[in-house]
């Protein structure tokens, strides 16, 4: 498959504007930090959920908890996928239940992805809330869910897809738009 | 009715004719053999690039019948034997009842003369119900036409008991065929010990369940003055046995199986129970030792131990499937296959283990092709290309894992007593 | 900087054997496992994953810990599971394997785990189904997954596999573990000997690439594991050792002969059930060096790993056992 880099929709200085934005966001609704943990969905999200919570570190003065949840083994489409998925551990050190819940994504698409982050929270506990903040709103929900916090809105086609690069894991900082040139399966 | 094969390779080792010659069959009987004959025939066979040879004679075929009809009757059986080029078999008396009476030995001959195929010559039972207590009658049985004796699927438990079979047959001189098998040693194994029974957690056969009973019926006949017959030799040890025992010129012979001489125990790793036999696939070892002993004359015989069993006894956990494969159809290829294509032996020398020598173990006046010898004969395609497919298997069973295989040379051909059975493949009956 | 690693994909229908596994596929299932081993210590212990597959465990040799941890990790994965347990040769009364299988196959069984006391009766299964088939122990040949959660407690303890040296003590002949341990081993770098009485030892067992003693000094001196098995004590009937008091004496594992011959820090491993005080002493089993208990948790946490990659396959190769020609 041949994949044609469209457009750049953040830079590195976007990334980190946005994380900002999200993070006194956070804080100005919750009204402090009081009761908050902050869980990314792995892999970027989790990435995304550390800097959000260093980010408001920085504005509070105060570390809150920080999870990672892997949403594999709560995916409905396993059985449709032609990819192998891999599973790796959920990490989430401190009881859930009472709290509120800041669940961090990178890119929210269908809302199939949350709707499983949920479904998997839900069996670690009863959190008081549940928030979601997203980097990227590309749009194309196929269930009702709608983002707290979002870094930016990118109107796209549904042959496009959305690609957030992160030096953790991709070795840059941006976000993308791509198109598959031709669709190969 | 009478036949002529023209143009074909003549290879009657008895007589020392290899070459391009014609015969001529009429009443029977073998009426001459000559470069162009001008007779005339009734049948003319063009057997331009074959070879003419005196028909197989197979020591060691199990026919199932009585009994176990299910699996196999005399009339399959023999069909099967015909398309393999054998022209006579020995049934091994281990049916439901053993053959150890004159009634029962009469029953198989009659049965196979009916049937217009191949011959087929009873082995009787050494003792009465296999059971390894008394003798049978051995001087009736062998009046009633029995070719040879045989307890084979068990040893002659007792040293005892094999001593005095051993002395009794002697007396008659008859040939006594040993199925070398300790009992104890081989326990409830299903396959040769070694690597592959390790690393398969298969229960392992150990090779000296085959050489101890070999040592043991050597030294028997030796005292007995007998004449014995190693039925499926396997192991390098127990070739070893036999070339010494040779060596003090004493009157042993012994035949090996084609799936002896061309499979090994790592077979077993896709755990298909048509490799399942006994004795057990060896290893690459005793392959090299068999292959010396058919060359240096050790090994007497290619005998095929034609072990028909039903699908569905044969689809099962391994160790619940019965020992045995089908071989009448596959020996001769197999044999082309792994002794002459390899050099190891020539025509000549192949249709004496097939043929020949036989004949010379059972006293039984064929393997040749002189004027007035017993029209046997056998037409092979040396180089045709087949494959041994499940459809066009004359035997009723098809436990061979050679199915669906490649094979070297095809029996076009085939003639009992001067009458035609095969011609140009298609069997006459 | 934590580029993704290349990743490596399940291919198998079938889990049948260490022997069809590469090296790759074996980190990959521990890899796995790592996921699934959390999942256990969650409040609520059960993943959706599995929904809606259909697993039976067919027992045709008695078990009681094998089934129960496969059984759990089906259920921790949300799949109905369906236990057969039969005599040796029939499902059914007087029914064939063949029988069996296909009767499986009408009722559209999605993974089958066979327990079987003939070698290679799960390869026969495999043959005749479509369903994913698990090999629980066939015979004396293969029980993968019970190798799978040793190495897989063994990496928990130390780390790395390259150079470990793992002794195996005991009835080697008729075990399975030890042939499904030595694979996995050999295939994953590690050092293997194998000790116990020579009537124990199978033929050409070097052939595997072990080291075969008989003196149990010669075993446990340099061990980072010992893994020991359990002494079926009806093989003294059929004349493999003299008595169980002289089997204890030359092949037991006591905190003595720890002491004297042992690393400090080995690693005890037995898979179960134990006979207290035979080949193995009390006090050992229940010592700090033990980690007995870990091998039943990671056992359900493996297993977990396995069914999650048979039940979400779209990457077969072809099956590896052969469908037979005729029919």
């Amino acid at each position: 498959m041949n994949i044609r880099t469209k457009s750049k929709v953040l830079d590195q200085p976007g990334i980190r504007r946005s994380v900002q934005r999200i993070a006194h966001e956070i804080i100005e609704k919750n009204q402090g930090l009081e009761n908050v943990a902050i869980i990314g969905i792995k892999t970027r999200g989790a990435y995304l959920a550390e800097r959000i919570a260093e980010s408001m570190a920085g504005i509070e003065g105060k570390k809150i908890p920080v999870g990672a949840l892997d949403i594999t083994m709560y995916r409905d489409d396993l059985t449709e996928i032609a990819e192998q998925p891999v599973v790796h551990a959920t990490e989430i050190g401190f009881d859930i239940t009472g709290k509120k819940i800041i669940l961090v994504d990178d890119v929210l698409f269908s809302g199939r992805t949350v709707r499983c982050a949920l479904d998997e929270l839900i069996d670690f506990g009863r959190p008081a809330n549940i928030q979601l903040a997203v980097l990227i709103d590309r749009g194309h929900r196929e269930l009702p869910i709608r983002p707290d916090y979002t870094g930016k809105n990118i109107p796209t086609s549904k042959k496009e897809s959305v690609e957030v690069r992160l030096k953790e894991t991709d070795g840059s900082e941006e976000v993308v738009v791509v198109e598959a040139e031709k669709e190969e399966r | 009715m009478s036949i002529i094969i023209r143009n074909g390779r003549l290879v009657d080792p008895k007589n020392g004719v290899d070459e391009k010659i014609d015969i001529f069959i009429d009443k029977g009987k073998v009426q001459k053999t000559g470069k162009n004959l001008k007779d005339k025939a009734g049948t003319e066979i063009d057997a331009e690039g074959k070879i003419v040879a005196p028909g197989l004679v197979d020591m060691h075929t199990h026919l199932r019948e009585p009994g176990r009809e299910d699996k196999e009757t005399i009339e399959t059986g023999a069909r099967a034997a015909i398309a393999g080029g054998f022209t006579t078999v020995c049934a091994m008396p281990n049916t439901e009842p053993p053959c150890d009476t004159r009634a029962l030995a009469e029953y198989i001959i009659e049965k196979a003369e009916r049937t217009k195929l191949a011959t087929v010559l009873p082995i009787g039972a050494i003792t009465k119900g296999r059971k390894s207590e008394q003798l049978t009658e051995m001087a009736e049985l062998r009046e009633a036409g029995c070719a040879a004796f045989s307890d084979d699927g068990d040893s002659v438990k007792s040293a005892a008991l094999m001593r005095r079979a051993l002395e009794y047959a002697s007396m008659l001189g008859a040939l006594v065929i040993s199925h070398c098998e300790d009992r104890d040693l081989a326990g409830d194994g299903v396959m040769n010990e070694g690597y592959w029974s390790t690393l398969l957690g298969m229960k392992p056969i150990p090779r000296e369940a085959e050489s101890l009973i070999v040592e043991r019926d050597v030294c028997l006949a030796e005292r007995a003055d007998a004449r014995l017959h190693i039925a499926h030799i396997s192991t390098a040890e127990s070739v070893e046995i036999v070339r010494r025992a040779k060596k003090q010129g004493l009157k042993i012979s012994a035949e090996v199986t084609p799936h002896h001489f061309s499979l090994t125990d790592a077979e077993l790793k896709s755990y298909d129970t048509a490799f399942k036999v006994n004795p057990p696939l060896r290893t690459e070892k005793d392959i090299l030792a068999l292959k010396k002993g058919l060359k240096d004359g050790t090994i007497d015989v290619i005998a095929t131990d034609h072990a028909p069993h039903l699908e569905n006894e044969k689809e099962m956990e391994f160790d619940h499937a019965p020992f045995g494969m089908t071989a009448l159809e596959t020996a001769l290829s197999l044999s082309v296959e792994n002794l002459l294509t390899e050099g190891l032996l020539d025509w000549p020398g192949l249709i004496r283990l097939l043929s020949v020598n036989p004949c010379r173990l059972l006293g039984y006046g064929r393997g040749s092709l002189e004027e007035g010898a017993v029209a046997d004969v056998v037409v092979i395609d040396p180089s045709a290309k087949w494959v041994y497919e499940k459809e066009k298997v004359f035997s009723k069973a098809t436990n061979s894992p050679f199915l669906g295989k490649k094979m070297t040379a095809r029996v076009t051909d085939v003639i009992v007593s001067g009458r035609e059975t095969l011609r140009n493949g298609q069997m006459k009956y | 900087m934590m580029k993704e690693k290349k990743k490596h994909t399940w291919r198998h229908k079938d889990l049948l054997g260490i022997e069809n596994l590469s090296e790759e596929d074996l980190v990959l299932i521990l890899d796995q496992a790592t996921g699934f081993k959390e999942v256990l210590a969650r409040p609520i212990p059960k993943v959706p994953t599995l929904r809606g597959k259909t697993i039976v465990t067919l027992f045709c040799e008695p078990s009681t810990r094998t089934r129960a941890s496969f059984d759990l990790a089906a259920k921790r994965l949300s799949a109905d599971t369906l236990n057969i347990a039969a005599s040796s040769s029939s499902f059914l009364k007087g029914e064939s394997l063949k029988d069996t299988a296909r009767n499986l196959e009408a009722m559209k069984i999605d993974m089958i785990i066979m327990r079987h006391e003939c070698a290679g009766a799960p390869h026969f299964l495999a043959g005749e189904v479509n369903a994913a088939v698990i090999n629980a122990g066939d015979g004396f040949h293969e029980h993968p997954t019970q190798a799978l959660l040793d190495i897989y407690t063994i990496r928990e303890k130390l780390g790395k596999f390259k150079g470990v040296k793992v002794s195996i003590i005991g009835d080697i002949a008729h075990s399975r573990v030890a042939r499904s341990n030595i694979l996995a081993l050999s295939k994953l770098g590690a050092e293997v000997t194998v000790c116990g009485p020579k009537t124990l030892i199978p033929a050409e067992m070097e052939k595997m690439g072990v080291r075969v003693v008989y003196g149990l000094k010669d075993a446990l001196e340099g061990a980072d594991v010992i893994n020991v098995l359990r002494i079926q004590l009806e093989r003294q009937k059929k004349a493999l050792f003299p008595s169980t008091r002289e089997y204890i004496n030359l092949f037991g594992i006591t905190k003595e002969k720890l002491d004297r011959h042992a690393k400090e820090d080995v690693v005890i491993m037995h898979p179960g059930p134990v006979n207290r005080g035979v080949e193995i002493t009390q006090e050992v089993a229940d010592s700090r060096y033990s980690v007995i208990l870990d091998q039943v948790t990671n056992g359900v946490a493996v297993r977990m790993a396995v069914l999650f990659l048979m039940g979400h396959n779209k990457n077969l190769e072809q099956k590896e056992v052969p469908t037979k020609l005729h029919n």
